[in-house]
Order: C-alpha cells, then structure tokens, then sequence
C-alpha cells in the first residue's frame, strides 16, 4: 500500500488555541478513511489544513510524496485533490450546471469540453433535473449533491468529503451513500467526515477518532468503535 | 451566424447610421457622450458587476488615460494622437492598475474599493502640483485633431463596440466563469481550483485599459483637460457606478441603457432646471432603486424570468 496523502506530526494553533496537535496519519491509495469526533475536535481544521486554506503551525503534509503545506487552495485543487464543504458554498446566482462548470474550467481552457465534464459529473451525482436551477435556490438534500458535482468535476484522485450526509432525510442518506460508493468504485481515494454513525461505520475502510485535535484511535470500524477512549470522547467516562 | 445574433446586430447598424441622418453638432455630442458612457458602464460592470470588486476610485484610470494623450500633445505630438492616443491612455491606465491591483487583490472585502479610492485622489493631487508635467491646476488645453464630430462619434463608437466585444468573449469563456464565481464565493472558487488573486488582477485590467482609453478619448474630443474634471469622483467614480446600477450590474445591457438614460436625463434636467439638475437626477435614482433594485435591465429580466417559469408551471399543470 502507498500513502498517497501523509500528515506528518501536524499541529494548527490560533493564537493560545490549539485545533489541531500532532496530527500524523495516512491515507493509503483506493482506501475509504473516515475521521470521526465529537463537535469541535478539529475534523473540519484538518480539511483546512490538507486543502491550503490554513498554513499548519507545525509539521508537514504530502500528497503523492509532494510537500503541500504552504501551498494556496486553488494550487492543491489542481495538484488533484478537492473538497466539499460542511457550510455548503453554491455560487448562488449561478446554475447548477455553471457552477460544475466552473470547477470543470480547473483542468482545460475550452468551454465546450468544461461542459461535457459538467454534464458527466452532474449525470454521475444524479443531478440531471436540477441542471438549469440556480444553485441558491437547491434544497440542502440538492447543495450537498452540488458540492460532490463540483469536487469530481475537477477530476480529483483524492477526494474530501466533509458531511455530505448531515441533514440528510433516510432517502437522501441512501442516495448519497450509493453516490460515495460508485465515487470510489471509479479509484478515487476518499477521506470522509461524518457524524452519521451508520454510515461511517459501514462505508469506512478504516477509522481515525480525534479529540481536542489529537487522534485518540486509529484502526478498522469495529476496533475504534470498541476503543474506550472513543467512547469515552463521545458518552463520556461514565459509559467508557 | 445565428438569428438570434442577427438581431442583436440590428441596434448596432442603427447606430452606425445616426451620423448619415443628423449633422446636428449637439444631437451627435449627446450620442458620443452617450458612447463614451456606455464603455465606462460596461468596464465598470466587468469588475463592479460580474468579478464582485467594487471600484470607488474608477477616475484614477479615466485620468491617467486623459493625462497620458494630453501629456503627448503637449510635449509636442500632434493633434491627431486619437487613434494610438487611445492605446497608449488604455495601457497606462492598466500599468496604473497593475500596480494598485497586485498590492490589494490578496486582499478581500473593501481594501480595494478603499485604495483606489484614495489612489484617484492621490492622482489628482500628483496632477495639480505636478506643474511642469501637468500645467498644474490650468489643466492642458489644445486643438482637437478634427473639427467634424463624425469622426469622434465614429471612433467612439469603435471603441465601444470593441469593448462589448471583448467584455461579450470574456464572460463566456473560462475567465468569465472565474470572474462569477469570485464574486459568488472567493474560498469556494480558491478550492475549485482559481487562482483569485490572479483572475481578479485580469478583471481590473482589462476594465482599466477601457476605462483609461476612454480617458484619452475623452481628452482628444474635448480638447481640455484638468486634474478636477478627469480624476472627479463624483463626476467619474460614482457615476459610473451609478450608470452601471441604473440600467442593472451584471446585465449585458444594463450599462449601456444606463449611460443613455443618464445623458438624456441629465441634459432634460439641464436645460429645464438648470443648475440644480444634479438634484433631480439624485431624485431619479431614489426612485429606481426603489422600483427597479437590480436596475432597470436587471429588475425586468428578472421579472420575465419569474413570468416564465410561472407559466410554465401552469402549463405543466
């Protein structure tokens, strides 16, 4: 197995706080990683820091053996990892389409085949009939599908996922899961946030749990779902 | 070529003919204000209206480009530097540009709209003291190459349709999509792969270069010049603001129905109210905000859009 993503003892302080300590993990190529924690244990900073928007305090990250960190946003995008966000980003007054266009423009100059890209992804995400409707007027079921369109539109080889499922109802949650599947069944590797348990638990080659920016367990679902530290994290030391 | 496109030629080919069908020296005054209007609208609404990076300081690259034929002629060029007196004006005003942009577009939120603010203001005072450059606060005064107004109007009616043009090709190629989706979200356009910084400095660029031609336009036509007219920020910054949200920001042909509407209006008021028709003009843009908020092609679209849909729906039904 090669890594293809690597963090190496990364910390991300904001002033005296600390979001993120000693981060060191990897994310193995064709791999599914979920990252799990309770509300505030730095899951999201992670994204963050991987995807160029916060420079990391200390140590480093590499993506295909390629040193990352410092780099900007659109540089990593187009090194072919891309994210979604947990507060979903539509460009509002634009299309749907358009706004898959957009990120489509991110690997050729020429409209025509930006299009044909956008069409795909939208095709791919089940978003066919939804093309022509300005993105800020989507239901959150429909932004959360965008923010996948546009993130596979940049025809990444890593992928971040940052709850695509929260807010989701039972249908949507079922849609979305097929849709993270065939994502992965086309090879591209993905780091997933959720706090869906089910889902993670299910969709997930391995686990990583983070508290207070630290990692607390790393291993298949089933050892960190047993792991007293995680449950500890999330029931408290009561039911640990 | 398609119909569609036909028919949107149609408007331009009249507007080629006004010239055959007056000679009246006002009545083509007023069409080439309106012209040289129309190019500021439009590469105010290229950066105002599309990129989302709102300019209080637009005068900056008006008066750089005026300055810079003016400054020609002076230093003994002749008269008729209409034609690359254009160019170069456009080219100034983008060097200006270049600078201001690289130093703020890292930047976001109002560090740019504050800077070319005061950048515009520091230009006018680099243009008053500067005697030796400038004439200083006299200004530069000199006789325009043709006496014909055909000529302007036909030179002003090139540059506004080159601008169109150019404006038209952008917004539908790659960097038009950047441009939308730097104004939507500047952190989800970063990680979709722009390069902000970059696509927003190509914006002002491009909108300077027009604004600064149709400075040395503007030179050449009028023949005068001085550092309170051409760096003024109520009569250059806020009025192109104004043109552009008149007629609707972010519309093909909002600005140009905005720079009509405002040279008709204010020549009304002018000759019916005299000099307080700046005070009606005030009035009139209350109002269209008011009624018309997205400006006047911006609200109307908008409204057939909505009437669309609607019956749509009920057809479905």
């Amino acid at each position: 197995m090669t890594a293809l993503l690597e963090l190496k003892d990364v910390t991300k302080r904001f002033g005296g706080l600390q979001a993120v300590g000693h981060m060191t993990f990897s994310l193995n190529k064709g791999e599914i990683l979920g990252l799990i924690g309770p509300n505030g244990a730095g899951k999201t900073t992670i994204f963050n820091l991987i995807n160029g928007f916060y420079p990391p305090t200390g140590g480093t990250i590499f993506f295909k053996g390629k040193k990352i960190d410092g780099l900007k946003p659109h540089t990593v995008c187009r090194l072919g990892l891309a994210r979604t966000f947990q507060v979903v980003k539509p460009l509002a007054r634009l299309s749907v389409l358009d706004n898959v266009m957009v990120s489509a423009f991110s690997r050729t100059n020429h409209r025509e085949e930006a299009r044909k890209t956008a069409l795909e992804a939208t095709t791919f995400t089940e978003m066919d009939a939804w093309r022509d409707v300005p993105a800020g007027s989507l239901p959150l079921g429909m932004r959360k599908r965008l923010e996948m369109a546009r993130a596979l539109a940049t025809k990444p080889e890593v992928l971040l996922l940052d709850e695509n499922f929260a807010g989701l109802n039972p249908t949507e949650v079922e849609k979305t899961n097929a849709i993270v599947k065939k994502i992965h069944e086309t090879g591209i590797t993905i780091l997933i946030i959720e706090h869906n348990m089910r889902v993670i638990m299910a969709i997930s080659h391995r686990l990583i749990c983070i508290n207070y920016g630290e990692k607390i367990a790393e291993g298949t679902p089933q050892e960190v779902a047993n792991n007293p530290q995680v449950v500890e994290a999330y029931l408290g030391a009561a039911h640990a | 070529m398609s119909r569609k496109s036909l028919i949107g030629l149609l408007p331009v080919a009249a507007v080629l003919l006004i010239p055959l069908l007056t000679q009246s020296p006002y009545l083509l005054h007023m069409f080439i204000l309106s012209l040289l209007w129309i190019v500021l609208g439009q590469s105010w609404n290229l950066l105002g209206g599309y990129t989302g990076q709102i300019s209080y300081g637009h005068a900056a690259f008006f008066g750089v480009g005026a300055y810079t034929t003016g400054i020609m002629v002076k230093s003994g060029q002749s008269p008729s530097t209409a034609w690359w007196g254009l160019l170069l004006g456009g080219l100034a005003a983008a060097v200006v540009a270049a600078f201001i942009g690289w130093v703020c577009f890292r930047l976001r939120g109002s560090y740019f709209s504050l800077s070319v603010l005061a950048l515009s203001e520091v230009l006018r005072l680099v243009a008053v003291n500067w005697n030796r450059l400038t004439n200083g606060a006299e200004g530069i005064l000199f006789i325009p190459a043709f006496t014909q107004k055909t000529y302007y109007y036909y030179i002003v009616f090139a540059l506004a349709a080159v601008n169109l043009g150019v404006i038209r090709w952008v917004m539908r190629s790659k960097p038009g999509y950047y441009f939308l989706a730097i104004r939507e979200d500047q952190d989800c356009a970063e990680s979709l792969g722009i390069d902000t910084t970059k696509y927003k400095l190509l914006s002002l660029l491009i909108s300077a270069f027009f604004t600064g031609a149709a400075g040395a336009f503007y030179m050449n036509y009028m023949g005068f010049i001085d550092p309170g007219i051409v760096f003024s920020i109520p009569d250059i910054s806020i009025m192109m603001i104004l043109v552009t949200m008149l007629g609707g920001a972010a519309t093909k042909w909002g600005p140009a129905v905005g720079a009509i509407l405002f040279i008709l209006v204010s020549e009304i008021f002018r000759v019916w109210v005299g000099s307080g028709h700046l005070l009606f003009f005030g009035v009139l843009i209350i109002a269209i905000i008011i009624y018309f908020p997205n400006g006047i092609v911006g609200t109307l679209t908008d409204r057939w859009a909505r009437k669309r849909r609607l019956q749509g729906a009920e057809a479905a039904a």
